[in-house]
């Protein structure tokens, strides 16, 4: 599977499991629904970027690192838009990141290059 | 009158030993090596400049039984081109009626040697792996070695692998439709005899029209009766089999302190499965060995070993030790918000 391509699948499944796991937290146990959605779209657009990232860069330090700030960085958006929360986010949300960073690094494949004819 | 010391006798005995290359490309160098049918010595070739080894037969008689397989090992050499495989360029018959045939110069060493310098085990059976590729090959080829052992493996300098000494290799089956000429219709190959160097290829007169050429150790059981007929690419595993048994062996610096990992029960069932005494209980054939090898380097399971559950988990958790870990941790931060954060 071609780096992107598992970046965006791995992103949207943590994604969502990561937004699932709020149903532990009664008091946003309400709002699951629109947490599952927002958590995997984030995961998503954390997928494609750390993706298109190992696609560019074949290091598996770097892509663990880039991992970890996008999933960093994006938790931090969502927990600011939330006024709270901060630490329940971003900590699992950099992880998620990093795991992500890890798995395309480490099982996706190089994009094909088309073969060139003289 | 004057005799002749013991020194300067030997000498003399040693010149006429010489191969006289006079009418050949060739110019003689040194001598490299002694084979059970003849020596083997570097030579230069005049025309195009280059350093070959030279297998020159002692007999010097063109029709003997010991040219005709020097011959016949000159014509397996040339149907196996291969990396692996030890080119032949040249065969002829020197003034002094011995047969002769050059082959390329190996610059290296025995893999008996070569595997004291490797303490890898990884390494060592990547090492294996180049020998079953020109075994492979030979097979598909249709023609056995029969005499693979550690001494006939050379590694070059650069780690180049070269299956040498094809001078038992029996032909399965030829290209020509020519019947195959096999000196060694009532050859049986000898057991293990007190005395013998290990290692060293075992020549015994069984009958008038043959002799018995093997190693002990690492000829396989039906080669050993003389099971000539019945000889196909499984004794040539159980010979494979022996040599990673070789491989397998600690090098001599290290014996005792890390040499836990030559028990791998992994290995020793593949050593055990393509060394079995009932070639029906070995590989097939040599790109099954191989593949269980490879399979063992990349760390999954072998073909030659059921292994038990408890072993499939830690086998999966080493593969998959970082990702295994990554997941941890995120359940950990988890549970641990869960408990700390949400009362």
């Amino acid at each position: 599977m071609n780096k992107v391509l598992l970046g965006l699948l791995l992103g949207a499944v943590l994604g969502a499991i990561d937004g699932l796991s709020a149903w532990f937290t009664p008091a946003v146990r309400a709002q699951l629904v629109g947490i599952v959605v927002g958590s995997t779209i984030k995961g998503l657009i954390a997928g494609v970027a750390i993706g298109f990232f190992a696609r560019k860069v074949n290091s598996l330090a770097l892509g663990i690192l880039f991992g970890l700030a996008v999933g960093f960085v994006l938790a931090f958006i969502v927990a600011r838009m939330q006024h709270g929360y901060y630490f329940e986010i971003i900590l699992p949300g950099s992880i998620v990141g990093i795991i992500v960073g890890y798995a395309t690094q480490r099982y996706g494949s190089a994009h094909a290059v088309p073969a060139t004819t003289r | 009158m004057k005799f002749l010391s013991d020194r300067a006798l030997e000498r003399l005995r040693q010149s006429a030993d010489l191969p006289d290359l006079v009418g050949t490309r060739y110019q003689l160098l040194e001598r490299v090596a002694r084979g059970g049918m003849g020596v083997v010595y570097a030579a230069l070739d005049e025309t195009l400049g280059r350093r070959v080894a030279l297998k020159v037969l002692d007999v010097p008689i063109a029709d003997s039984d010991f040219a005709r397989r020097l011959n016949r090992e000159a014509r397996v050499l040339a149907r196996l081109e291969h990396p692996g495989i030890v080119p032949v360029h040249d065969v002829g018959t020197l003034a002094d009626g011995r047969v002769f045939y050059t082959m390329k110069f190996v610059e290296g060493q025995g893999l008996d040697k070569h595997v004291e310098a490797v303490a890898s085990l990884p390494d060592r059976l990547r090492l294996f792996l180049r020998i079953c590729d020109a075994v492979a090959f030979a097979h598909a080829q249709g023609v056995l070695h029969r005499d693979l052992k550690p001494a006939n493996v050379m590694v070059g300098a650069f780690g180049e692998v070269l299956v040498m000494d094809w001078g038992l290799a029996k032909i399965l089956r030829e290209a020509t439709e020519e019947p195959e000429e096999d000196p060694e219709v009532t050859i049986i190959r000898a057991s293990a005899t007190e005395g013998s160097a290990a290692g060293e290829t075992q020549t015994l007169q069984v009958t008038g029209q043959g002799t018995v050429l093997g190693t002990p150790g690492y000829m396989s059981p039906e080669q050993a009766r003389g099971d000539i007929a019945q000889l196909d690419q499984r004794s040539d595993i159980f010979s494979l089999g022996a040599l990673l048994r070789f491989l397998c062996a600690p090098p001599a610096s290290e014996t005792g302190s890390s040499a836990k990992w030559r028990r791998d029960k992994s290995l020793e069932a593949i050593c055990a499965k393509a060394a079995a005494n009932n070639p029906g209980s070995r590989y097939s054939n040599v790109s099954e060995l191989s593949a269980d090898v490879s399979r063992y380097l990349d760390g999954l399971p072998v073909s030659a070993r059921k292994e038990p559950i408890f072993e499939k988990v830690a086998r999966f958790y080493r593969r998959h030790t970082i990702p295994i870990l990554l997941i941890a941790a995120y359940l950990v931060a988890r549970t641990l918000i869960l408990l700390f954060f949400h009362r």
